[in-house]
């Protein structure tokens, strides 16, 4: 119950925000999408845990802004090599462990490694990460260790943290 | 200034269907074809800004949504030449393609 | 201290409108940098990587340049919702797009590339 309260909290936040128009009509029209989408997300059976992510949200948020400068700093080398005169790149596929014991933490694990520019997770399969990078260096399973480490933090339960 | 940005976008994107041509693999097109959604979410906003109708944002928001269930949809079709497929659960999946393959 | 605060709002009302322009802008050239990357790269996955510049600077900073010519608060989270709809469907897709050439069968090319003296040497990736 509790998670269908949240997603319906969560639509009607969004179509709140998205219209801008609050007349009675617009609102009753507004009553019916949700009921409808609240309907179809039942017959989906998307109410669960990961349809109402709200317990982990705290840990969400602290771990994005540091996900935001690895971005930025990642952004950089990709565009030097970019720009470079001589296409000077060493691509690599390394295999990389994690330590995410939670779906969740593997899928913010996985979409992070995509998410920076350079590198990308080409395959998962159970607690292993295939991740093809664009330089030698860079690609190396100890370059992951801090943002595994950060997303078993924000993501997995707080009692099997490591 | 945001014309010039819309223009820089515009030529980014011509770019790009050069890329959808000459791509030697069905994945370069594919992943030109995502890339190229992405602009456009980005150039129907700027677009709204310069003829001054921000409204123009609710279409991009849902361009954003269309252009990722067409990419996997894409790839899902050119996997097993068929929508008709469940996407099953990761066993099942693995042996389902293993199959598919042989 | 009124006084301060209006000049601050003053201020910003005149700067936000080039502000908001010049971050459009580069973000803009963000892009075309990283469709150049897609034309130069060698082969499938590095084309993947300079694709996601577009994918998270580009598309950031041209979205943080209309936030800031945003005229009314609905257009702020509108683009908010952009943004995360972006950041979660872009890394979705790219990875999508890796495994399936992946799973098809499309091998890597590993090892320098473009050096002189350096052959692409034939590591299959597993």
């Amino acid at each position: 119950m509790a998670y269908l309260l949240g997603i319906f909290l969560a639509i009607v936040a969004f179509w709140m925000g998205n219209s801008g128009h609050y007349t009675p009509l617009m609102l009753g029209f507004a009553a019916l999408s949700v009921v409808l989408t609240l309907v179809l997300s039942a017959r989906l059976k998307i109410i669960d845990r990961e349809g109402a992510p709200y317990v982990r949200l705290a840990g969400l948020a602290a771990y994005y802004p540091w996900l935001l400068l690895e971005i930025a700093k990642s952004n950089w080398v990709v565009i030097k090599a970019c720009l470079r005169a001589d296409l000077d790149i060493s691509p690599a596929l390394v295999k990389v462990k994690t330590t995410c014991k939670t779906d969740l933490a593997k899928v913010t694990f996985a979409n992070s490694i995509t998410l920076t520019p350079g590198t990308v997770t080409v395959e998962i399969e159970g607690d292993k990460l295939l991740v093809h990078g664009l330089y030698e260096a860079n690609t190396v399973p100890e370059a992951f260790e801090e943002m595994d480490r950060r997303c078993a933090r924000a993501a997995d339960p707080a009692g099997s943290a490591a | 200034m945001t014309f010039a940005a819309l223009v820089a976008i515009l030529i980014g994107m011509c770019l790009l269907l050069l890329r959808a041509l000459i791509g030697p693999t069905m994945y370069d097109r594919v992943l030109a074809v995502n890339s190229f959604g992405t602009k456009t979410v980005l150039v129907l906003g700027l677009l709204g800004y310069v003829m001054g109708r921000p409204d123009f944002l609710d279409i991009a928001i849902l361009y954003t949504l269309i252009n990722f269930v067409s990419t996997i949809a894409i790839l899902k079709f050119f996997r097993y030449r068929s929508f008709q497929v469940p996407l099953v659960r990761r066993t099942d999946a693995a042996s389902r393609a293993g199959d598919g393959n042989a | 201290m009124p006084d301060i605060l209006t000049l601050l709002g003053d201020t910003w009302t005149t700067v936000r409108y080039p502000l908001g322009g010049a971050t459009c802008l580069l973000g803009a050239l963000l892009c075309i940098v990283g469709t150049i990357g897609v034309l130069r790269f060698p082969d499938f996955y590095t084309r993947l990587h300079a694709a996601s510049i577009t994918d998270t600077s580009g598309a950031f900073l041209v979205l943080l340049g209309m936030a800031l010519m945003a005229p009314h608060w609905l257009v702020l989270v509108k683009l908010f919702c952009m943004l995360g709809f972006l950041v979660l469907t872009s890394a979705t897709s790219s990875h999508a797009l890796a495994n399936a050439a992946h799973t098809a069968g499309l091998q890597p090319k590993i090892g320098p590339v473009g050096q002189a003296g350096h052959e692409d040497h034939e590591e299959a990736g597993h």
